[in-house]
Order: structure tokens, then C-alpha cells, then sequence
């Protein structure tokens, strides 16, 4: 029965019910510890991804959010089809998978009693790109806080723009910094919190423009790909290229922020806004 | 791709020993087939590699066939002067502008010094103090496009090509002069739209305007960059599906046979529409331009709700 044992430990060890690997040092940790740190690795500190939904939890007020705009959801524009199939069956599976309609969810929220108008992509819709539905709702919540004179909160999670809706896709970041432009009229804050990845045509818009940009620790912030830069340029990239420590030295980012302390760190930015 | 009648030179001459250049005879008798189409008859594959073709007009030849009085400005008071990007005050008819737009070369040590017409975030810094220096002096702004895309490179990423992209799509959202964009050639995703947002934007018959070149969508998509032409026909990236789709406000149309056929031609084209556009612009008050601008791309996008 030897084998039998051997077999039976090493199913558990890799069950997925109660273990997961960390994505980053590849340790076993228990899931409920992973869960209950907010997927932040107990080990090497890797801040996982979070979904849209688990961010609002640890970010705003209990009970205190609002979501507006959530009925909309992606249309396909060019009628677009790859060689794994057609896009519109693609979202609407994802739809089914995710319980999301785009990969952004908008609203209003508190924190530490103070209202902000909040939009927080989800990576697991579509790599959390931008698309028409993602830019309009992140252009209404640009406007909320226009007409309100509340701050901005955008927290971004994605691999840039949706190619899928082509030309489109690549206008929703002009639509989307017009948004952001017109609240310097009214000097109204925009805070930019990215988070793991914000890349290509999100970091090229308004993840990046922020009053104040805020990264969790280790995030991939770029605009180009690794893979694309050295096969243009022919030479081997440093280990810590395109992390928000990097971004950190170079002058981009403002703050480098650990999950745990994200909320706290936005109220006491918050209370500062002296208007 | 060359003009045609260079084509049916090499053909004539490759027409004694039709054996030995049987392949290259076969590419260059579809070629000239490809230009003899009509812009709607062309595939979008046909038209990118139009879009392309190294003899097209640059941005220096429009300087020099429609617009008087150069006045070239360098430098983007930060870091150096990305020669991708060229830039300064000239006039089109009688009127006053900034010319600022991508530089592609006319042969390969233009290119090299110029990078092709691939930016840094210097190149877009230095676009976007040339269009705070219009507005300080209160001439209208036109923009060529023309770009395969911004760099990918080392230094672009250390000096934030994202952040200068993104600035300049915030800054030109309210600048209070007018801004006209053409696309001449290649539109090259977020490295065009760093000098595209405008109150009209405009594009040559031949130009592509794209979220991503056919090549990077064919190798993510269909993970096979030979499929290049399949992922141009789903980018849909030409004039008639930008129009259609809003993101465009006028077609130049071009001489049948592509731009590089008839500069003469092309070059009236181009100015024709860049004064018949400049005129209402300029009439609008200020307030009333920038409320435009921000409602048109207000107003892109498809999307279900």
C-alpha cells in the first residue's frame, strides 16, 4: 500500500481547495492564509491579483459603494473574428465566467467617510483591456466627479488596449484623458493607483496622468513589452526593468504602497484635499 | 513596393530570360495588379502595405510643396531633440501655423538620424511644446501622422514614453487653438495618437490608422505573425472603416494609383482640405472649440447598454 499512500499525499498537496503556489516564489501556501492576506504572498510579499470586487471590499466603506453604468457591456463594432473565434461569443463566455460585463466596474464610495468617484478595471475580463464600454464608463466616472467636485480614484489592472475593437479601442485613451483634462478646470484630484499589470495603451492614457500615481509593490508598468524592446534594440534587459520600484527611481510614481496599508494611505492622502 | 512604371521597367527587362525570373516576374505582376485596383477594391493588406511604400510623400515634402516660411524649432527642454518629431511655425496660404509631425526619412540616413519616425517621449514632449508655443501665439496647429509607432526601446521606457503619450492626449484635449490631424501614412497606435487629438482629423485614401500593427495582432492573436494580412482585414484599419466608425472626418482621396504616383496631385489635395477645415475652425470661439473637441471624443466608441 506504499504507493498507494505516497499517491494519496502528494493529490492533497496539490489540491487546489486548500493549496495554492504563489505565483511569484512558487511556495506552497495555504489558500485560507492567501485569502485572508488579501492574495499577498506571506513568504516573498508578491501581491497577487485581485478581482474588481475584492478590491472594492478592501478599498471603500462597508456598504458604502454604489455602482452606476453597470449595464454596460461590450458590442463588436468590426465584427471581429481570430483564429480562436469570434469576439462577441468571446465576451459573452466571459460575461458567463466572471459575472462581469466589461473589465471595469464604476460607482461612488466612501473612504473613511470621504465620497469619491471610484473605477477599478478587473484583469480576468479580457486582460483587463480597454475597450469602448471600459473607456465610456471610465469617462463617466470622470465626469461624476466634474459635476460633483469630488476626487477621482481610478485603480488599474490591464494589458493595454482591446484590439478587438481596433481603431476603437486605441480612442478610448484620447476619450478617456479628455476626461481626466477637464477636471483640472475645477482642480479636482485624480489619484491613479496601478496595480499589476497596467500596461501598453492604459499606462499610455490616463493610468499614468494622475495628480498622484500610486503603485502596488512589484507591479509590471510599461508601455512597451520586454519581448518587443529586446527585439528591437538586440541587448538584454535589467531583472528589475518596468516594476514600480523602477518607475519609483525614474520619477513616474509617487508612492509605492503595500496592499495592507492601500486604504489608509488614500484616506490620509484624502484628508489633505483642502476644499 | 516601387512606383509603376519602375515595375514595368524591371519587367521588360527581366522579360529576355523569363525562366531565371519566373518568381520575381509572378510578385511583381501582382503587385502592379494590387495598384491598379481601385482604393475599394484593395484588400486592407494591400492598402498597409501602400501605406508604407517608401516612395509615398513625408512630412518634409509637405513642408516644402504647401506650406511656406518653415520656421523649424528643435528641442523639448527636458532632455534632447528627437529628430522623429519636426516641428515649427510656416504658413499655408496666408495663414499662420504649427506644423508638428512624425519625420520619417527619404532614404536610409535620413531614417537612421530620425529613427524612422519612431518617437521617444522626448520626440512627444517636444510636440507638446510646440503646441503650448501655438497657443501662446494663437495659431491653429496641424499635425501629420505618420508612424509605424512610438520606440520600443531601453531609454524610452526609463524616460516614460507611457507618460508622454498620456500627457500630451490630456494637454491637447484643451489646447485653445485650433488643431488639425492627417494621417498620411501610417497611423501606428498610441505613438500616432500622441499628435492626434485634434477638432478634425483627417486621412489619406491610402493611410492606415491602427490600435496595433497587423503583424503584432496576427502574432498575438492568431500566434503566427505570417497572418498578417487576415489580422489587417479584421483591424479593419482603413479610410472607408474609420469614417464609417466615427473616428475620422474626412478622406483625402489620393491619385488612384497611391500618393507616391502624383505628388503634384497629392500635394493640392492636401491643401485644399487643410484650408477648407481651417476655415469654420477658426471662427468658433475658444470655449466653443475646446467643448467640441471634448464631445467628440466624448462620443467614440461602440458599445451595448
Amino acid at each position: 500500500m506504499a504507493w498507494f499512500s505516497t499517491q494519496k499525499a502528494k493529490d492533497n498537496r496539490f489540491n487546489e481547495d486548500i493549496w495554492i503556489s504563489c505565483p511569484k516564489c512558487k511556495k506552497h501556501i495555504f489558500k485560507e492564509s492567501w485569502l485572508n492576506g488579501n492574495k499577498v504572498c506571506p513568504t516573498c510579499g508578491h501581491h497577487g491579483k485581485l478581482t474588481a470586487w475584492e478590491r472594492i471590499g478592501i478599498t471603500l466603506d462597508e456598504g458604502s459603494f454604489i455602482e452606476l453604468n453597470s449595464n454596460i457591456r461590450p458590442a463588436d463594432p468590426l465584427d471581429f473574428s481570430d483564429s480562436k473565434g469570434r469576439y462577441k461569443d468571446k465576451t459573452i463566455a466571459t460575461t458567463e465566467k466572471t459575472g462581469l460585463n466589461e473589465s471595469v466596474i464604476t460607482g461612488i464610495g466612501k473612504i473613511d467617510g470621504k465620497t469619491v468617484s471610484i473605477a477599478v478595471m478587473d484583469f480576468r475580463f479580457l486582460g483587463g483591456s480597454l475597450s469602448s464600454g471600459t473607456g465610456e464608463k471610465i469617462l463617466r466616472a470622470a465626469n461624476y466627479s466634474y459635476e460633483k467636485s469630488v476626487p477621482l480614484l481610478i485603480f488599474s489592472a490591464s494589458g493595454g488596449a482591446r484590439m478587438h475593437e481596433g481603431i476603437l479601442s486605441l480612442m478610448q485613451m484620447a476619450k478617456t484623458c479628455a476626461g481626466v483634462s477637464r477636471l483640472n478646470e475645477k482642480d479636482i484630484p485624480f489619484i491613479s493607483i496601478l496595480t499589476d499589470p497596467t500596461t501598453g495603451g492604459v499606462s499610455a492614457s490616463f493610468a499614468m496622468v494622475g495628480d498622484l500615481n500610486i503603485a502596488e509593490p512589484g507591479a509590471l508598468i510599461a508601455f512597451a513589452g520586454r519581448r518587443v524592446i529586446e527585439e528591437t534594440i538586440k541587448q538584454k534587459l535589467p531583472e528589475d526593468f518596468q516594476t514600480a520600484e523602477y518607475l519609483v527611481e525614474h520619477g513616474f510614481i509617487d508612492k509605492i504602497v503595500p496592499r495592507k496599508e492601500m486604504k489608509n494611505t488614500l484616506s490620509q492622502i484624502l484628508s489633505f484635499y483642502n476644499r | 513596393m516601387a512606383n509603376k512604371l519602375e515595375l514595368e521597367k524591371k519587367l521588360a527587362l527581366m522579360a529576355n530570360s523569363p525562366e531565371l525570373f519566373k518568381k520575381e516576374i509572378a510578385r511583381i505582376k501582382k503587385e502592379l495588379q494590387g495598384m491598379e485596383k481601385t482604393p475599394q477594391q484593395r484588400s486592407a493588406w494591400e492598402t498597409v502595405k501602400l501605406a508604407r511604400n517608401p516612395q509615398r510623400p513625408v512630412l518634409q515634402d509637405y513642408l516644402e510643396n504647401i506650406f511656406t516660411d518653415f520656421v523649424e524649432l528643435h528641442g523639448d527642454r527636458r532632455f534632447s531633440d528627437d529628430k522623429a518629431i519636426a516641428a515649427g511655425f510656416a504658413r499655408i496660404g496666408n495663414e499662420p501655423v504649427m506644423i508638428v509631425g512624425h519625420n520619417k526619412g527619404k532614404n536610409i540616413e535620413e531614417n537612421i538620424e530620425r529613427n524612422f519616425g519612431c518617437a521617444l517621449p522626448d520626440g512627444y514632449r517636444k510636440a507638446l511644446r510646440m503646441m503650448e508655443l501655438a497657443e501662446r501665439f494663437n495659431v491653429p496647429i496641424i499635425t501629420f501622422i505618420d508612424t509605424q509607432g512610438a520606440f520600443p526601446g531601453l531609454e524610452a521606457e526609463e524616460r516614460g514614453q507611457a507618460e508622454a503619450i498620456a500627457r500630451n492626449l490630456v494637454e491637447m484635449a484643451h489646447i485653445k487653438v485650433p488643431i488639425i490631424c492627417v494621417v498620411v501614412g501610417e497611423g501606428g497606435s498610441g505613438g500616432a495618437l500622441g499628435i492626434g487629438v485634434g477638432d478634425r482629423i483627417l486621412m489619406m485614401s491610402n493611410a492606415v490608422y491602427s490600435v496595433i500593427s497587423p503583424e503584432g495582432c496576427a502574432g498575438i492573436l492568431w500566434r503566427d505573425g505570417t497572418k498578417a494580412p487576415l489580422a489587417a482585414a479584421a483591424l479593419k484599419p482603413t479610410a472607408p472603416s474609420l469614417k464609417e466608425l466615427n473616428v475620422i472626418d474626412r478622406i483625402i482621396e489620393e491619385p488612384l494609383e497611391g500618393a507616391h504616383t502624383d505628388y503634384e496631385a497629392t500635394f493640392a489635395a492636401v491643401k485644399k482640405a487643410i484650408l477648407e477645415e481651417l476655415k469654420p475652425l477658426k471662427k468658433l470661439p475658444k470655449a466653443k472649440l475646446t467643448k467640441k473637441r471634448f464631445e467628440k471624443f466624448s462620443n467614440m466608441g461602440i458599445y451595448n447598454e
